[in-house]
């Protein structure tokens, strides 16, 4: 029966865990309520949605632009937060389980919002938790507000996410914003999407299980030359050196591509978008920056507004 | 083989599975158990098959279970006072919990001290692949045999 349900009842209260948590509708509504907050934030009159509230900001993984927008968001509706960021500052340094500390966090907090290396944490966490909790990134696996605000950031630059050809690159095996895109784009009818990656970073299988399932049209390569022209989204991510189990194999694959101006000249779209999660290390060179490609700025501001709209509809503040 | 009066009989084995099942269920023979073993007879089903024999011990329902993972075909009959009173097909459940660890260290459910259980879904039963439901890690019928029985 969730199908017939208004996606404004179905956000209440939600976990978020993974993108394919969500339909493509609550997506869209989500969309819709993003581009209310962005225009609300530009005229300087963001109501205070959610006045009470205390959210949680459990990053147990350093984090600069997730947590900050979830931070900026969260007080820009008129909520407080609480939280840290790395272990060492709090009693998981004394030897507290992952258990106990979202269960005192979610005694303090209406909502928690939790990064964490171990992959499946936010799903422990939201078992054990009363309060909704939202994964901001767990190991190697799932990062769905990234995917959320990436999404966004396609429909404002194109007026649509169907249709369009996809290149995602870079590190597809331990990244966890390349991985949720790709899972993200299966809810949507992409034309095609093309997985560029050195063979041992290639995308894992349980997510190019779920690309076969929806029928999605999709190459995996290593050559972003050869499908670079045919492209409006090329999606780049960093090389996750903390996630390598073995730093020789980080050494084989560390700056083995690199997207730069004269590259993009000469053979891409002039239509063509460039997203990026940040922070890059040397995968774009900046001299990209100022080009009519470049999207990953835009792409980052974009999770304030996002955010706002994804705690707003959880709290049932937002129709 | 003769028949026995008390225990399980474990039926249509895959052949050469025998002993893999025996050790799953944690039977070393040093119990005291009598237990009668027969590899690769013929079977109508199955071609070659091996049977199981248990006196005195009755299968609870986690330990089908984990035969279902390396001998999906197996039928369970729990024999009381010489009669088949009981006979069941070992039946994968859509969630496989508490008997296999994810192979991913970074998976939740090997981190030290959490009261986790690791819990699998059912992608397919045949051939058989598990998915984490944690970290989405998927295993293959191989991983679950190595696993389980040991290279």
């Amino acid at each position: 029966m969730s199908e017939t349900k208004p996606d404004s009842i179905s956000w209440l209260s939600r976990d978020v865990v993974s993108i394919l948590d969500f339909s493509r509708s609550e997506l869209e509504y989500l969309f819709d309520a993003a581009t209310w907050m962005k225009r609300r934030l530009r005229e300087g009159s963001v109501p205070r949605l959610l006045g009470g509230k205390v959210i949680a900001l459990a990053f147990f993984e350093p984090s600069t632009r997730t947590r900050l927008s979830f931070e900026t968001a969260a007080k820009r509706l008129g909520a407080e937060t609480i939280g840290f960021t790395g272990e060492e500052a709090i009693s998981v340094a004394k030897g507290e389980n992952l258990a106990d500390t979202i269960r005192m966090l979610d005694g303090y907090a209406d909502a928690i919002v939790i990064r964490h290396r171990y992959e499946g944490a936010a799903l422990y966490a939201a078992e054990v938790a009363e309060h909704p909790v939202i994964n901001a990134g767990d190991g190697k696996q799932h990062h769905p507000t990234q995917a959320m605000l990436d999404l966004f950031t396609v429909k404002e630059l194109f007026g649509a996410i169907d249709g369009l050809v996809y290149g995602v690159l870079g590190d597809l095996r331990y990244g966890r914003a390349a991985s949720s895109f790709i899972l993200a784009l299966t809810l949507f009818k992409p034309r095609r999407v093309y997985l560029v990656s050195p063979p041992l970073l290639r995308a894992r299988d349980e997510v190019l299980e779920k690309l076969r399932e929806a029928g999605i049209s999709y190459e995996e390569t290593e050559s972003l030359e050869e499908v670079l022209g045919e492209l409006d989204v090329l999606y780049v991510t960093r090389i996750q050196r903390e996630r390598f189990p073995d730093p020789s194999e980080y050494e084989k694959v560390k700056g083995s591509y690199r997207v730069t101006r004269r590259l993009l000249e000469e053979r891409a779209k002039p239509e063509l978008k460039v997203m990026h999660p940040l922070p890059r290390v040397d995968e774009i060179s900046f001299d990209v920056d100022d080009t009519r490609y470049a999207a990953y700025f835009l792409q980052a501001r974009n999770g304030v507004p996002v955010r706002m709209a994804l705690l707003a509809l959880i709290f049932g503040a937002w129709r | 083989m003769r028949k026995i009066r008390e225990g399980t009989v474990i039926d249509h084995i895959p052949a050469g599975r025998a002993l893999a099942v025996l050790k799953i269920l944690g039977i070393s023979g040093e119990e005291g158990l009598r237990v009668a073993v027969v590899m690769n007879v013929e079977s109508r089903k199955l071609g070659k098959k091996d049977i199981v024999k248990i006196e005195n011990r009755h299968l609870r329902p986690e330990e089908v279970n984990k035969i279902a993972l390396i001998a999906p075909t197996a039928t369970i009959n729990i024999v009381k006072d010489y009669d088949v009173v009981e006979k069941k097909r070992v039946e994968l459940p859509s969630v496989i919990e508490n008997i296999l660890r994810c192979p991913n260290p970074t998976c939740i459910t090997r981190k030290p001290r959490e009261p986790i259980k690791p819990r699998f879904r059912v992608l397919s039963k045949n051939p058989l692949r598990l998915q984490c439901v944690y970290c989405g890690t998927i295993l293959t019928a191989e991983d679950i045999v190595e696993q389980l029985i040991g290279g």
